[in-house]
């Protein structure tokens, strides 16, 4: 049904390394509207590399939008026009023949680009080092329901749990900040009873590393939200901020 | 660093900076602005008003040099934040989706907030400083409605008022539900409601202050 395939204008962002200057490169590409964003750039980088040329360099692994890596601000938007997906699940259908698409990398100063489309999200690792765990003593393993949780607030944490740790928030916000990502996991925790031993010192630690890292402060723009994959809402930022100011009022002397 | 200067310097800090000094100035607005709305009543009333303000004076000077220590704090840690904040992304994307994912009042606080500056700047050196010093700019006359008129008649100065106003309102309408994000105040049991309130109070500020310049400039024609 080679009719209603689409004729696009790719213009993607192309950067040799960390260092090197970057700039747009013009590709064009007949697709059927039934692949998906991924695939439609798996079908470039074959006919480029049938060429004998460079590739797009481009990151991804699940696929089934769950692993957060396959991140690209497609035109002007991380994981692209259609909400709550990610860009592995994105359909061509969603746009129109004819048209042109700027694909480009996650820009944020604690997210630098690695090559082209992939940026070095190791940052996010680090705020989790930083405090974003429950510690376990090893022993006997504990019975499942052993602490009632209640269901809203087990189904709240799990909603910040949602989380794919994709950076979009980081990509979409006018600041880079982190925020979204950082009070989602710090909700999910803050929330469920295993989380309360190191509730104060975690939210404390994990903010200081977002600072550190370099990413921005929330203006309350809240376009985290709206372009998150996975519709975490920015009343966890505001948990955040609850936690944070109340971690600074009760906590000891020497955190 | 003290726990203190290190708890206010980090990031949610820095936004409880904004958003303690912001609703101070938020609350002095409304006295502002009941203060203002005896125009209305009539010259008399007015005068009386500020002639009430000035047998308090020692009482309203430890509130100016509050409140100007409030505004510098205000100003100061928005210009730090607007300048980490741009930092933060050194490299800008071609195509930005920021037009649609945030809102016209939440993204230009830097913009509004800049030009409410110089606005406030413009109103210290003309209704301040005439009504503290040096009375009437003309007759170095103390009352203080004619000050109000004689300003008004520059048509050019009431419309610099009016359209300072209408960016206080967009600068008040994201400040308010802002402020109560930054200290957690967001569930969506209130929140709705909250960004209402904030909506409701910006537009009664800046049509509130507005409607003065429209109403000595344009609908009195300075002819009271
Ligand atoms: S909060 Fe949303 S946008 Fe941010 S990392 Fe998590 S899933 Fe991605
Ligand atoms: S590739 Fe895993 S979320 Fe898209």
């Amino acid at each position: 049904m080679s009719e209603n395939k689409l004729n696009l204008t790719l213009k993607i962002w192309k950067q040799a390394g960390t260092n090197a200057p970057g700039s747009f490169e013009t590709h064009k590409v007949t697709v059927s509207p039934d692949a998906s964003f991924l695939e439609m750039l798996d079908e470039l980088n074959d006919g480029l590399e049938r060429e004998g040329k460079d590739p797009v360099a481009f990151e991804s692994d699940c696929r089934e939008g769950i692993c957060g890596t396959c991140g690209l601000v497609i035109n002007g938007h991380p994981h692209g026009p259609v909400p709550r997906v990610a860009t592995c699940q994105l359909h061509m259908r969603n746009f129109k023949d004819g048209e042109t698409i700027y694909i480009e990398p996650f820009r944020a100063k604690a997210f630098p680009v690695l090559r082209d489309l992939i940026v070095d999200r190791s940052a996010f690792d680090k705020i989790m080092y930083a405090g974003g765990y429950v510690s376990v003593n090893t022993g006997g393993v504990p019975d499942a329901n052993a602490i009632p949780i209640p269901r809203d607030i087990a189904a709240e944490a799990f909603d910040a749990a949602a989380c794919i740790g994709c950076g979009a928030c980081v990509a979409a916000c006018k600041n880079a900040s982190a925020m979204l990502f950082m009070s989602a996991k710090i909700s999910q925790l803050a929330l469920l009873p295993q989380g309360q031993a190191e509730r104060h010192q975690r939210v404390e630690a994990m903010v200081a590393k977002m600072d550190e890292l370099g990413f921005g402060a929330c203006t309350n723009t809240y376009a985290c939200e709206a372009e998150c994959p996975k519709g975490i809402s920015i009343s966890n930022i505001a948990r955040m901020n609850r936690e944070f100011l109340v971690s600074k009022i009760v906590s000891k002397l020497t955190d | 660093m003290s726990w203190l200067f290190r708890s206010l310097n980090s990031s949610v800090g820095k936004k409880v900076i904004m958003a303690v000094t912001g609703l101070s100035l938020i609350s002095f607005l409304m006295i502002h602005l009941f203060g203002n709305l005896t125009l209305y009543i009539g010259r008399e009333a007015f005068n009386a008003y500020v002639d009430t303000l000035d047998i308090i004076k020692p009482f309203i000077r430890v509130i100016e040099v509050v409140l100007a220590g409030i505004f510098i704090l205000h100003i100061y840690n928005g210009i730090r934040l607007w300048i980490e904040n741009r930092n933060a992304r050194p490299v800008r994307y071609a195509v930005s989706g920021t037009a649609e994912n945030t809102d016209f009042s939440s993204r230009t606080m830097f913009v509004t907030g800049s030009i409410i500056f110089i606005f406030l700047v413009l109103h210290l050196s003309t209704f301040w400083y005439n009504f503290n010093f040096t009375g009437h700019p003309e007759t170095g006359s103390h009352d203080f409605y004619t000050i109000i008129v004689y300003w008004f008649s520059n048509k050019l100065y009431a419309v610099a008022y009016i359209l300072s106003m209408a960016l206080l309102t967009f600068h008040l309408n994201h400040a308010f539900q802002s402020a109560f994000q930054t200290f957690g105040w967001n569930h969506k049991k209130y929140f709705p409601l909250i960004k209402k309130i904030g909506l409701v109070y910006a537009l009664i500020m800046g049509i509130g202050f507005a409607s003065i310049p429209i109403y000595f400039s344009f609908i009195c024609g300075g002819n009271q």
